[in-house]
């Protein structure tokens, strides 16, 4: 890694942990499952953007971008079925509360 | 990348963390939705100073609109928190996760003496330069994964709404 590089490399790094942080943060203190899920959002953006800036200081921009892509598919589908079943909870137990999940017998 | 340009990521880098921070800390879930998607703006344009224009373009339709199309859908299916439980729940928060920004600086602390050392400059034989030639020659598993996925989403979401309806 250049020099130039890597004065690209640790600034972003910086704000990628803080990403990281305020999602993680969202996941550990709500009670709200979309919130949650907005939490999980970040963390996966936070990724999304440490992979993206590995691939440009690697110059591997084009694997990187390929897989990207697939991590953005992925985090589609993963949303949709979390907000299909965030509904669903809601029809049953008429909030969004996640400690009413505990209820829950299988 | 002069130092112009880096002062520019930077600014762009801290307007995203201001986002995401509004996302986390406002109290209506709407507006907590569409930080997130200021946040994927500020994202998408981060991937395209970084030579990943592709991936830019998905990130801003797919996570910037659809995401947040589906999460102002969810939130406006779903019925919202009062006031008064929105305001004892932040109460509540503040006093069960007190410690947290004291363990935050913790760790910063500890984690500033440890040096970290990255090799990534991994020696391939050949870069290949277009992301199309990657996806579809090099990694033709990835799009049969990607095609899996959006099938088990859709048949997830088809068993969740075929329940609900049989209740």
């Amino acid at each position: 890694m250049s020099a130039q590089a890597l004065t690209l490399f640790w600034p972003f790094c910086l704000f990628i942990v803080v990403l990281f942080v305020i999602g993680f943060y969202c996941l550990l203190v709500t009670f709200n499952l979309i919130r949650a899920l907005i939490g999980l959002e970040l963390l996966i953006k936070a990724v999304t953007l440490l992979l993206v800036l590995v691939g440009y200081v690697t110059a591997h921009e084009a694997l990187v971008q390929s897989l990207v892509i697939t991590l953005i598919v992925m985090e589609v589908v993963i949303i949709a079925v979390a907000a299909g079943i965030a509904l669903g909870l809601h029809r049953h137990n008429k909030n969004l509360d996640t400690r009413q999940l505990r209820n829950l017998k299988g | 990348m002069g130092t112009q340009a880096l002062n520019m990521d930077i600014v762009i880098l801290f307007l995203m963390a201001l986002a995401a921070l509004w996302t986390v800390m406002t109290r209506s879930l709407l507006r907590s939705a569409i930080g997130l998607a200021l946040t994927s703006a500020m994202l998408t344009i981060l991937m395209f100073r970084l030579h990943a224009p592709l991936a830019a373009v998905f990130e801003l339709s797919v996570c910037s609109g659809l995401i947040s199309v589906v999460f102002i859908a969810t939130i406006s299916v779903t019925q919202p928190m009062s006031q008064e439980k929105v305001l004892q729940h932040m109460r509540d928060r503040l006093e069960r996760f007190w410690y947290l920004p004291i363990l935050l600086v913790l760790i910063g602390i500890v984690l500033s003496f440890v040096s970290f050392k990255f090799n990534l400059s991994v020696p391939l034989p050949e870069i290949e330069k277009d992301p199309r030639v990657v996806l579809w020659n090099q990694r033709p598993l990835d799009l049969l994964g990607q095609i899996i996925m959006l099938l088990t989403g859709v048949f997830g979401i088809i068993i969740l709404f075929r329940e609900a309806k049989q209740k």
